[in-house]
């Protein structure tokens, strides 16, 4: 209790301005009198913006706010009754409860959301001037220029700008006015486009320069829309990418059909959840259990393929179908195996926290940062791949095995050695992509399943053999994937899609990088 | 003196064959007898020898199209889903006021999802034959445009695996939605009678049972005509060297697209006969690994003879049936293992095998 | 004479850059048998290509009597009456050396007409007489993939037999044959070609000058010489070509 009064001793020390106490004594009678003057009493305690009014407001809100019947008010709190403004413990026998109407209710909530605009909690701070907003009138002004001048959170600051302009666009002055639609414009959200709609009604004078700024915020917006479905495609794309990019190298350059691919990229999803559970107990190791999962993830992926090349695959040389039944077997015992030994249920694989979050981007897009992270990885990944193969002595030899298997072997190639080696690298990367998946999505055993069919469309679209065209690809069908999306919904879009590549290769049966001549007959 | 080539006859696997589709039409007999008696068969067996005849009627389809053509689809399992899903809407009219929401004609699934009325593409449905037709009309529709567009541009070989499995991984994206009008993940079910007998009674069983043996040797005489005609030579030629036979003057497209289409039409078929037999169907039965498994049948039996395909579906369900009952999470494995070994050591299947031994 | 003659005028090939054949100009009377000689990489397999529809010209014109080849494929380019022996044989291993030919025979080609196919007398005794010709009689019933090279090379020659084609193209027809066995062929080609065109690309000069009929040489996709076995090899361009600069 000493405490309360000495507070309140504090503030009255610290110079609160004479005009709000007064606002605030001044206005208590008023309530409990009449449903009118309670809603007068409770507008005029909003507008003083004294601190002592939000627990009263609230207190009357909840129907804990008592009368006496000399007009004195007391306020019901778990531990007894107290008098207001005294604060003093008091006896609530005989006091009546201040009822409520709609009309007080509505004068309740503006008037708590302004207080509230100067609470010490910021999102209480936040809450509030978004009601402030939803509410906007003129006499908001000087308590919004209040919490703007105090406000430091940025978030919370946009927000007030927001409320600020909206409040002066309600205000007499019409070069006032303008500022607030030029202020409105500028801030460029679905909000201020309403507000700016709303306000064309009452402001007749203004409404070209409504009209006008009504348009450049459309534009923006298109403009964001535009971004947030690229961002969106690009980080479809690059998940494709990362699934086709192993596929692209098996079946792309080798040949080699493997329905057991979606399998590599779940064993490498599987590797980053064990190499989570490794770190678990090493507290400085568990951020970095992502990048640590990816040489383990190609290696565990590489090592499965490298023996399922030796032992199986190079039996079936130059009889597809038969190694497209054979791969998907072994796909189906991988996973089953995967099953037995991890159960069915989804394992749970952590984002370090470098990956959370959401970033902003100029026009206000926002982007979350594991997508991001995703499409950069994706874009590296492809550049190792293009370089392994470009500038090492391994890619070099594979490059010799593909175009001509005789001479590369009179060559002193191992060509059967390069063959391994290759199915590895291409099976590590599908490894290197469950890494990637593993942060958007479930890791269970048939993970691999659902990109199987997709990947080979990506490699089938952009051109068998062609790392480049796999690149295109990807991101092509990732984007319009995503800009059909609103139109068609997320499954007509993926079968629209499906279907536009069956009729597009009837143009180029070789895909979009189509390798010409006589070396393409065969 | 040159003399046409006699064709090669094997009375003895004829024999077994005809023997073979005698014995299991004594089934449904067996069936009828008392439980004490020492030949009785149970209902489970009649229903589960029911589903593997429409399997090997899916398989002959898939070998007329692989075995003889060299056309590998992967997405017949579509065929087979939307013959099923035919027969099914036919299913689910005959419900009538019977639903659980007694709607005069509208399904469950579409008073719960709040339909005004029947969508115009259910039109005509209540009636049998055109069902039937359906069955067999539609899947031969999209048989006809996908083989169309691929073999036109002369897409071949894995790529034309891909792109039918990619077909039917589209279709089962749609058809697990709500608003295609097919009743979404859930598909069609509590089935009622079909032309007017009771399902799940023993006449029933044994009507469904009869028809789909009927349709299967029926099958068996279409495509044994087929692949025994000039037809079926070209078809083989165009198998091993399809370019050679362009050069010879043949219209290699319209060929493989009326096998194709001729497939098709029996894998709906098959799916058609096989709803009424389990009494559901849903999107899952679009699901590529139906269709490729079906392959794996015919690859185990023997592709490019029509007994091979019938001896794979029976004999990989068979063993499919007995291990899943007791041992479920060996049978990927054993599935799995299949594919393996039939590609590596048995190319030619069972059928190979034993005449090998024969010979 | 009846027939058709072949007509190729300024025909170009282009695969990403490379000419494959470049203005190429050729004229095949009907009942003319006709070699064509050339290095490798001279442009006779694509010249064969773009003959048969397996290649679109990039320019040029391709005719056959009145019929553009450039706009037709290669199935009805076959039925026009133009026949492709390949340089690698290919028959069907798969079907009996009679089914072979009896695919080859000259017969109604649709799907449906197939379907209803039957064997009549007069086919019989065609396949029959062709089957001598080539001395695979005794063969008859076994599968076509059992034979040996050169009597694969023979039963793909039956087969363009069975075609009955107003002109013929034969593509290396005795590479890898025994002395023994490019002389029958030889005999063989020169029967065959009695009232029809033929065009022979062959490596082998003394089979050309064997068969003893006016020789194009190509070089670099276009004609270098053209003119009879003895004139040719005397045209020092030729010389230059084939024994290096």
């Amino acid at each position: 209790m000493m405490r309360l009064v000495f507070a309140l001793f504090l503030l009255l020390a610290a110079g609160l301005p004479a005009r709000a106490q007064d606002a605030f004594t001044a206005a208590l009678p008023g309530i409990g009198t009449s449903f009118n003057a309670t809603a007068a009493a409770v507008d005029a305690l909003g507008v003083a913006g004294d601190p002592r009014a939000l627990p009263l407001l609230q207190a009357l809100s909840e129907n804990r706010l008592l009368r006496r019947a000399d007009g004195t008010l007391l306020v019901q709190t778990p531990d007894g009754a107290r008098d207001i403004p005294g604060g003093a413990a008091a006896d609530p026998a005989g006091a009546e409860t201040v009822r409520l109407n709609n009309r007080v209710r509505v004068a309740l909530r503006v008037a708590l959301g302004r207080l509230q605009i100067i609470a010490d909690d910021p999102e209480v701070r936040l809450a509030a001037v978004q009601g402030v907003l939803r509410s906007r009138s003129a006499a908001d002004l000087p308590i919004l220029e209040t919490a703007l001048a105090r406000e430091s959170v940025p978030r919370i600051r946009a927000q007030i700008e927001l409320a600020l302009a909206a409040s002066r666009l309600a205000a007499d002055n019409a070069d006032v006015k303008r500022a607030a639609i030029a202020a409105l414009a500028a801030n460029g959200s679905d909000t201020a486009r309403s507000i700016l709609l709303e306000s064309r009604g009452a402001n007749p004078a203004l409404s070209d320069e409504i009209t006008a700024a009504v348009a450049a915020i459309d534009r923006l917006l298109a403009l964001r829309r535009a971004g947030e479905t690229l961002f969106q495609g690009l980080s479809l794309g690059s998940v494709l990418l990362l699934a086709a990019l192993g596929l692209a190298v098996t079946f792309g350059v080798m040949g080699v059909i493997n329905m057991a691919h979606g399998e590599f990229v779940m064993l490498g999803a599987y590797t980053t959840f064990l190499v989570q559970q490794a770190c678990r107990d090493i507290p400085w190791l568990l951020p970095w259990s992502l990048p640590l999962s990816v040489p383990a993830a190609f290696l565990v992926a590489a090592a499965v393929g490298a023996i399922m090349e030796r032992g199986l695959i190079r039996h079936l040389y130059g009889r597809p179908l038969e190694t497209l039944l054979m791969t998907f077997g072994v796909g189906m015992m991988i996973q089953q195996a995967v099953r037995i030994v991890f159960g069915a249920q989804n394992r749970e694989v952590l984002s370090p926290p470098w990956m959370q979050g959401t970033l902003e981007l100029p026009l206000g897009i926002m982007v979350t940062q594991n997508r991001l992270w995703i499409i950069v990885f994706g874009i590296a990944v492809l550049l190792l791949v293009m370089a392994a193969i470009r500038y090492t002595r391994f890619g070099l030899e594979m490059r010799a095995v593909v175009q001509n298997r005789r001479i590369a072997a009179t060559m002193g190639i191992r060509t059967g050695r390069v063959d391994a080696l290759t199915f590895a690298f291409g099976s590590g990367i599908a490894g290197m992509a469950g890494v990637a998946l593993s942060q958007i999505d479930n890791v269970s055993p048939n993970l691999g399943t659902g990109y199987i069919v997709d990947s080979f469309m990506v490699v089938v679209f952009g051109g068998v053999g062609s790392l480049a065209g796999t690149l295109v690809g990807a991101f092509s069908l990732g984007i319009v994937n995503k800009v059909l999306e609103p139109y068609a919904g997320a499954v007509l879009a993926k079968v629209a899609v499906l279907v536009g590549i069956m009729l597009f290769i009837q143009r180029r049966p070789k895909g979009l990088f189509a390798l010409k001549g006589r070396a393409a007959d065969q | 003196m040159a003399e046409a080539a006699p064709p090669v006859r094997r009375p003895f696997a004829l024999a077994a064959l005809v023997g073979a589709l005698l014995l299991l039409a004594l089934l449904p007999v067996l069936n009828g007898l008392p439980e004490a008696h020492a030949l009785h068969v149970s209902d489970f067996i009649v229903s589960i020898v029911g589903k593997w005849i429409c399997y090997a009627i899916l398989a002959l389809a898939i070998d007329i199209a692989w075995g003889y053509a060299g056309i590998l689809s992967l997405g017949h399992g579509a065929f087979f889903a939307l013959g099923g899903y035919a027969m099914g809407m036919h299913l689910m009219r005959r419900i009538g006021d019977r639903g659980v929401y007694g709607h005069p004609v509208l399904p469950d699934f579409m008073v719960f999802l709040g339909y005004p009325e029947l969508p115009w593409y259910w039109l005509g449905f209540d009636n049998f034959g055109f069902a039937m037709a359906m069955a067999l009309l539609v899947p031969g529709a999209l048989g006809g445009v996908v083989g169309w567009l691929a073999f036109r541009s002369r897409i071949t070989g894995v790529y034309f695996s891909i792109i039918t499995q990619a077909m039917t991984y589209a279709l089962m994206l749609a058809f697990f939605r709500n608003d295609m009008g097919f009743g979404g993940n859930n598909g069609f079910t509590d089935f009622k009678d079909l032309l007017g007998v009771p399902l799940n009674t023993a006449t029933a069983r044994a009507g469904l049972f009869y028809a789909a043996l009927v349709s299967l040797a029926l099958c068996l005489l279409i495509c044994a005509y087929v692949v025994k005609s000039k037809l079926g030579r070209v078809l083989v030629a165009v198998r091993d060297a399809e370019s050679r036979v362009r050069f010879l003057g043949y219209n290699v497209t319209s060929y493989k697209l009326f096998v194709f289409v001729l497939s098709a039409m029996i894998s709906g078929l098959a799916g058609a006969l096989y709803v009424p037999l389990v009494g559901i169907i849903n999107p899952g039965e679009f699901s590529p690994g139906n269709s490729i498994e079906a392959v794996i049948w015919v690859a185990v039996g023997g592709r490019g003879t029509l007994g091979g395909a019938l001896l794979g579906a029976f004999s990989v369900n068979g063993v499919k049936t007995w291990l899943t009952s007791f041992a479920p999470d060996i049978w990927p494995f054993v599935l799995g293992g299949l594919f393996v070994a039939v590609t590596l050591f048995l190319p030619k299947g069972l059928v190979g095998l034993l005449r090998k031994r024969g010979s | 004479m009846s027939g058709n003659s072949l007509y190729l005028d300024g025909v170009s090939v282009v695969f990403d850059g490379f000419r494959a054949l470049n203005n190429l100009s050729l004229i095949v009377e009907p009942g003319e048998m006709r070699a064509v000689i050339g290095p490798n990489g001279a442009g006779k397999t694509t010249m064969m290509d773009v003959i048969t529809g397996k290649t679109r010209p990039t320019a040029g014109t391709v005719r056959f009597g009145d019929h553009d080849l450039t706009r037709m494929d290669e199935a009805s380019i076959a039925n026009l009456g133009i026949g492709r022996k390949f340089q690698k044989p290919t028959v069907f291993d798969a079907l009996t050396v009679f089914e072979n030919l009896e695919l080859a025979l000259k017969a109604p080609r649709g799907t449906l007409a197939a379907l209803h196919w039957r064997l009549g007398t007069e086919a019989r005794e065609k396949i029959g007489e062709t089957l001598s010709e080539i001395g695979l009689t005794a063969r008859a019933q076994d599968l076509a993939g059992i034979l040996s090279h050169g009597q694969r090379q023979w039963l793909e020659i039956g087969m363009l037999l069975m075609q009955d084609p107003q002109l013929l193209l034969v593509d290396e027809p005795v590479a890898g044959m025994t002395d023994q066995e490019t002389e029958h062929t030889a005999a063989l080609l020169r029967r065959i070609a009695g009232t029809r065109s033929v065009v022979v690309v062959e490596h082998d000069l003394e089979f050309v000058r064997a068969l003893g009929r006016k020789v194009t040489v190509l070089h670099e996709g276009t004609v270098l010489s053209e003119g009879p076995i003895d004139q040719v090899q005397a045209d020092p361009r030729v010389i230059e070509v084939y024994l290096g600069r």
